[in-house]
């Protein structure tokens, strides 16, 4: 049984539909990352899980009961935000301790309570301190520190490295999928940066446009996208496209790129004349001696461990493509030939954006 | 901060006496005037040289008016007593509805919130003496005139709206994920307005709270036509110091530095309240 199910949700202020007809489950200990841009209503579905928001349809199930009568102080879940919501007037401890107090725990357990989720985060230093005298990074470890403190069953965790800068985030990216084994629940998790999406769980659902558009491992999120859209959130360059049309001959089935015919699954032979976007990733770009797509190199540019390429065909199609910062790649100006490998290349209907299997 | 120069410390310092010249000398002025009797005060030349004395105050807290013209009942420090009973409960009512109502307000969106909170604000913009004529006829046919209960009640058109509109605007300014934080850490909504919004909303209560308590102390129409003599503040009892025999200056200024004391102490206290930040760093930005 799953420890958080949500069934057909909706909600909406007056006319503005937040997202509709959400589906969603999660096992006990499983962590579960919603991703998707801002203003999809990411933080919204938190909140109704947690129940300081009423949602406009549908179901919410936690440990197999509807939670829609219950108070968000008898939900059993955990929740940081993203603004961290410390309160001002209480010391770091003290504001660990909350949920232990509020279940009524004996002075001592809370004592020891608060020492150990303290010590897990590092925070053990500042305890005493007030939430105006910690770094930002203090004050995240705090709030998270406080939703873990009761051992929640869920936790809910609302973008906690947004507002904490790139290094702190880059640690904490490391230690928290620990982090959130340790405690052993059910993890909602909300971000927008597809690499902590990747690093942290155990299931993605991208959430765009209202919907869930994909739910699934991270792997197959990238390899296997389920739209054009998903395909774009997830990968550094972004995924290349270009307009084309299958076709389909005596050779079998293709697709026209730059100039050249590319060939592609066979299946895609029942599609010939459906005007398509082909993607093809950037790391899926190979250089080859042999015979190959013409491209001139335009540009080279280090990214982190990575080189970018932007390449130009001979008809004007720019493209990226990335390889490791070690690998020998030409100089600006070079000619090269280019054929792109099977797994990062996919095509999506030009109508709908849905991916087309081959 | 050592990059200010002799001449910005130097001209800082006359700024300042300046500033405290023009609102502490009329104070310093009242209160050597209630040391001195009628004849002092008005002798010409005037002089700064005199012998204190304390009859002004003896006669206030005896209340006993000796005048040219004979002896005088004065009921001083019953005025005084009505004047921090008016204000006390007022402000204490005030508080228990305004306070309650500022967080509905602040936090929930209603029909007709804005209006209702409209017409609230909108009783300051009325003059006093416009809605005196029909509150009085009320007060008559409801038995009100001349009780503290009545005018407790029509200090409520000074004090409420005040302590609304202000508490509001600071609870509005509390991050609503701090209370939703509060809540599912496990408590009710009762505990957390009471341990969460209320104590980041003090500075804001404290402000309006005092403000609230100088405009009711400072009352001075109210009480003079909806109450007799028994009922009344100091603001008119003061007038008895206008006697057949002439003005009593000297009883006058002391009666103003026993009546200024309250709210000098009370905003002496609550200073710090005042000057208390608001956002205490708890949400980011």
């Amino acid at each position: 049984m799953s420890q958080l199910a949500i069934k057909s949700l909706s909600k909406s202020y007056k006319a503005f539909k937040v997202f509709e007809g959400l589906d969603l489950t999660a096992d006990a200990g499983e962590i579960v990352v919603i991703f998707g841009g801002s203003g999809t209503g990411k933080t919204i579905l938190l909140r109704l899980i947690a129940g300081v928001e009423e949602p406009t349809s549908g179901v919410i199930e936690i440990g197999g009961h509807d939670v829609a009568d219950i108070a968000p102080e008898h939900r059993g879940v955990g929740m940081a935000f993203q603004n961290f919501a410390l309160f001002p007037h209480m010391s770091a401890a003290e504001n660990i301790a909350t949920p232990l107090r509020a279940a009524g725990a004996a002075e001592d357990m809370v004592q020891s309570g608060v020492a150990r989720v303290a010590k897990l985060l590092k925070i053990d230093h500042v305890l005493n301190h007030a939430p105006r005298e910690l770094s930002n990074g203090q004050k995240q470890r705090t709030a998270l520190a406080r939703a873990l403190a009761a051992s929640p069953q869920i936790l809910l965790l609302d973008d906690p490295l947004r507002n904490v800068d790139a290094k702190l985030r880059f640690e904490m990216r490391l230690e928290l999928p620990r982090l959130l084994r340790q405690s052993g629940a059910t993890v909602l998790y909300v971000t927008q940066d597809y690499k902590e999406a990747m690093a942290l769980a155990d299931r993605i659902a991208v959430l765009a446009n209202g919907r869930f558009v994909q739910t699934a491992p991270p792997e197959d999120i990238y390899m296997r996208p389920a739209t054009l859209g998903v395909a774009r959130l997830f990968g550094d360059p972004s995924i290349n496209t270009a307009d084309t049309v299958i076709a389909s001959d005596a050779d079998g089935a293709h697709v026209m790129i730059g100039g050249r015919r590319l060939p592609i699954a066979p299946a895609h032979a029942a599609r010939a004349g459906r005007a398509i976007i082909l993607g093809v990733r950037p790391e899926a770009v190979e250089l080859t001696e042999g015979d190959g797509l013409e491209a001139e190199v335009v540009a080279v540019t280090p990214l982190n461990e990575r080189v970018v390429l932007l390449l130009q065909t001979p008809g004007g199609w720019e493209f990226l493509a990335s390889f490791p910062a070690t690998a020998r790649v030409p100089e600006a100006g070079a000619r090269v030939r280019t054929r792109f490998s099977e797994a990062g290349t996919h095509l999506f209907d030009r109508d709908t954006g849905e991916r087309l299997d081959g | 901060m050592d990059h200010t120069s002799t001449l910005e410390k130097v001209l800082r310092g006359v700024l300042i006496t300046l500033v405290l010249v023009f609102f502490l000398f009329p104070i310093a002025w009242i209160f050597l005037m209630s040391l001195q009797t009628n004849e002092t005060i008005l002798r010409i030349p005037p002089s700064v040289v005199f012998t204190p004395i304390i009859d002004n105050y003896t006669a206030l807290i005896t209340g006993q008016l000796r005048t040219a013209a004979g002896s005088l009942q004065l009921n001083f420090m019953q005025n005084m007593f009505n004047s921090v009973l008016l204000s006390v409960c007022s402000v204490a009512l005030s508080l228990l509805l305004g306070v309650p109502a500022a967080y509905a307000f602040a936090r929930f969106k209603f029909r007709l919130g804005e209006d209702i909170a409209f017409t609230l604000l909108s009783f300051r913009f009325a003059p006093a003496l416009l809605v005196l004529l029909p509150l009085s006829l009320y007060f008559k046919s409801m038995g009100l005139t001349n009780t503290y209960i009545g005018l407790i009640w029509v200090y409520q058109l000074i004090c409420l709206p005040l302590i609304l509109w202000i508490v509001r605007g600071y609870f509005e300014d509390i991050s609503p994920d701090i209370e939703h934080a509060y809540r599912i850490a496990g408590n009710s909504w009762w505990k957390t307005f009471t341990r969460i919004s209320i104590p980041l909303a003090k500075p804001g209560i404290a402000a309006a709270g005092l403000l609230a308590f100088i405009f009711a102390w400072n009352n001075f129409i109210f009480a003079l036509i909806l109450a007799s003599a028994d009922k009344q503040p100091v603001t008119v009892g003061a007038l008895a110091f206008v006697t057949a025999s002439g003005i009593q200056y000297g009883q006058i200024a002391a009666a103003i530095i026993i009546s200024i004391t309250p709210t000098l102490a009370l905003a002496l206290y609550a200073q710090r309240y005042l000057v208390e930040g608001l956002s205490m760093g708890a949400v980011k930005g």
